[in-house]
């Protein structure tokens, strides 16, 4: 589904990304875990699209299609959603306006009508209740003045809504409560099928026990480090990343 | 090829004259009195030029370059002005026609006798004296050649009064069309507007230009705002690409009065407007917002005064601007706080975004603060799209053009909603709509 080849990718002159490399198939979750600043989210905002990344070597093919030369908008389409570490507040656009566009645009790309307001409101009302998402949130500007954890159960909600083929969910845990942790791990397993595949940055296990990944990797200076099953993640909970580090070093 | 370049104002001032000539006795009225002063003021001041601090920016010589008619007759119908039409809402229409009022083509539905809605020629017929009375008492000591020159030629426009404890149910829709489908036309419109003490009421001015020779409108508003009255005044303009206007709305507001302003301009050629609010009451609030989306060359000055006399008032301020193409902006806050002014508060805030490295914007708070227990505040911003805001949108497939137009139909929002006549806030969305999907 996913194929990422040697990709490097640098912003200001500066390389970030030296040479990644994973595949990713259908039905699969992979965890990224890694110490700060090592790449983690600039990976998947150069997956997404985020033009200030300079990609400056390597491909990425997803669902046979090479996607470094497609807009945001364009791998949305076909299938690609980031869950923001940062989500942006966006003052006067309300969510459910925000979702109802981004939805009737994906299906103009895809060739479809456009979803009238009552197929939609009822679509939105469903996925709102997968994750205990307020009604209120709905109709306030995007994220504006909600709360850590409202804008990180929202990037869910909007998951949930736009059906992704493949999801990047970037530390979609951190600053969740453990009620908030758990309704956003049923809302992503409840979209788990053959069909999807999800990629999960995180640095602590307690979301790997809700969301059980088929592998773990290690990003570290730009590199995936170390892979392993899922037991790896409890490795690297008990002993941190020194070894990791030392091992690389010792090898580079 | 002939370069004549015409001298627009001895032009202005020989023709007062020959009107003059032909007055009769009306010519010792106190009405004339008054616009002869206005014609003295003018011939004193001249049209100014870029080294007058208030018009540094903004260069009018283009706009007195050619001549206009200012007694262009129209036969225009509704028909013609359908498109002008904002949507129907129970509403006072009333139609000003190259500056004169257009009785087939207004209602008015507010019932007369207490309130006076009403042209400012028929109100004069009616009651010279009140009219006379009240016509350029706030103006008075403008500073200001376009000014001056409106009242040395007003002749029509619209005569409201409201007397004590009145709440005008129907907004009162003033609509200003420039005919110049066949020459250069010019209209200086003058609006009275009076409201008593504890009435309410909402009005709107909207401006539209048909035809694409040049028009040139030069429109002056005064409201008197009395003992806790609440006023809703908003300034439209949707003009066309050869459209000249300047504009002064002079507002007096006495104890605990309300008043609130919207001007939004749209488009039009250059548009200088100028909005000056004196609050010469205690416990008063005044809020003034504005909105301006120029493109192409397109020129746009909004000048704003909150003039601040008597203590615990307060004025509040929020002016948004979007500039496209080779556009210029232009604002100019003043706020004064006159020594007796203390405890007031006055907010300022100018936010601007400009799309296009060929526009620009020149902003310039002035605050003269002349009391020591005073709260003020100002801030603007000039800057690009927020490009995390976009991303944002884009990761979720909104292309970029509607992910643009979606950031800036929403940086106007908390300017188009403070707009309180539906038809006109409604109709305001819809032009916004249309002007942000068109580039
Ligand atoms: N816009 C930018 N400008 C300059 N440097 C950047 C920018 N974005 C990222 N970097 C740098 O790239 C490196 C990787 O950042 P990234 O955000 O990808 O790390 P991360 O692995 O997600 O870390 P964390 O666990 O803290 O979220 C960091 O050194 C960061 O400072
Ligand atoms: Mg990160």
């Amino acid at each position: 589904m996913l194929s990422i080849n040697d990709l490097r990718a640098s912003i200001e002159g500066k390389e970030i990304l030296k040479g990644i490399n994973l595949e990713v198939k259908p039905g699969e979750v992979h965890a990224i875990m890694g110490p700060n600043g090592s790449g983690k989210s600039t990976l998947a905002s150069v997956l997404a699209g985020r033009e200030e990344y300079e990609v400056t070597g390597g491909n990425v093919v997803f669902e046979g299609k090479e996607i470094l030369e497609l807009a945001p908008e364009e791998r949305a389409a076909e299938g690609i959603f980031l869950a923001f570490q940062y989500p942006v507040e966006i003052p006067g656009v309300t969510t459910i306006n925000f979702l109802k566009t981004a939805v009737n645009e994906i299906r103009k790309y895809k060739g479809e009508a456009p979803l009238d307001a009552a197929q939609f409101l009822k679509m939105v009302r469903e996925k709102a209740k997968l994750v205990s998402m307020n009604d209120s949130l709905l109709k306030r500007a995007l994220n504006e003045g909600f709360s850590g954890g409202e804008k990180k159960r929202n990037e869910i909600f909007q998951m949930a809504v736009l059906e992704p083929k493949l999801a990047i969910l970037d530390e979609t845990d951190s600053g969740l409560d453990i009620d908030a942790l758990r309704i956003v791990a049923e809302g992503v397993n409840s979209l788990r099928s053959p069909e999807r595949a999800t990629i999960v940055v995180t640095h602590y296990q307690r979301l790997l026990d809700y969301i059980v990944p088929d592998y773990v990797h290690v990003l570290y200076k730009g590199r995936i480090v170390k892979s392993g099953p899922k037991e790896l993640a409890l490795e690297l909970e008990e002993k941190g990343y020194d070894w990791i580090k030392a091992e690389v070093e010792a090898v580079g | 090829m002939s370069t004549e370049t015409i001298d627009l104002k001895t032009r202005l001032i020989t023709d007062f004259h020959a009107r003059e000539a032909v007055m009769n006795g009306e010519a010792s009225s106190e009405f004339h009195q008054k616009k002869r002063a206005g014609l003295a003021r003018f011939e004193q001041l001249g049209f100014p030029t870029i080294k007058h601090e208030e018009w540094k920016y903004s260069n009018v010589r283009d706009l007195i370059s050619v001549s206009y008619d200012f007694n262009a007759e129209s036969s225009i119908g509704l028909a013609e002005l359908e498109d002008l039409k904002v949507p129907t809402q129970e509403a006072n229409i009333l139609y000003f026609v190259n500056g004169r009022y257009n009785e087939k083509l207004s209602t008015i539905i507010s019932p007369t006798g207490q309130i006076t809605i009403s042209s400012l020629a028929d109100a004069y017929k009616n009651d010279p004296a009140k009219v006379a009375s009240y016509f350029n008492e706030l103006t008075k000591d403008a500073d200001d050649a376009f000014t001056a020159l409106n009242t040395a030629f007003t002749q029509d426009g619209v005569f409201i009064h409201i007397p004590d404890n009145q709440s005008v149910e129907h907004p009162i829709i003033l609509r200003f069309v420039s005919d110049a489908r066949e020459k250069n036309v010019g209209s200086q419109p003058r609006n009275i507007i009076s409201v008593g003490k504890n009435s309410h009421v909402k009005l709107a001015e909207a401006f539209r230009t048909l035809g694409d020779q040049r028009s040139f409108t030069n429109a002056v508003t005064e409201i008197q705002v009395a003992e806790e009255a609440n006023v809703q005044y908003y300034k439209v303009q949707n003009e066309s690409e050869n459209a000249y206007h300047i504009g002064t709305t002079q507002v007096r507001m006495l104890d605990r009065s309300h008043f609130y302003a919207g001007t939004v301009t749209l488009n039009g050629k250059f548009t200088r407007n100028n909005l000056n609010i004196v609050l010469d009451g205690e416990h008063c609030d005044a809020h003034m917002y504005g909105l301006y989306f120029p493109d192409g060359s397109q020129h746009v000055d909004n000048h704003t005064v909150a003039d601040h006399q008597k203590p615990n008032s307060e004025s509040n301020e929020l002016y948004k601007g979007i500039l496209r193409d080779k556009s210029k902006g232009v604002f100019n806050g003043k706020i004064f706080v006159r020594p007796d002014a203390q405890k007031t508060n006055a907010f300022q805030s100018c936010k601007n975004i400009v799309l296009s490295p060929d526009a620009t914007m020149n902003t310039k708070p002035q605050l003269e603060i002349f009391a020591d227990d005073v709260k003020c505040s100002h801030g603007t911003t000039t800057g690009q799209i927020d490009e995390e805001a976009l991303f944002y949108m884009r990761s979720r497939g909104i292309s970029q053009p509607e992910a643009m137009s979606l950031l800036m139909f929403a940086f106007c929002a908390d300017v188009v909603s403070q707009i309180k006549i539906d038809s006109v806030r409604e109709y305001l969305e819809n032009v916004i709509t249309q002007k942000l999907a068109s580039k």
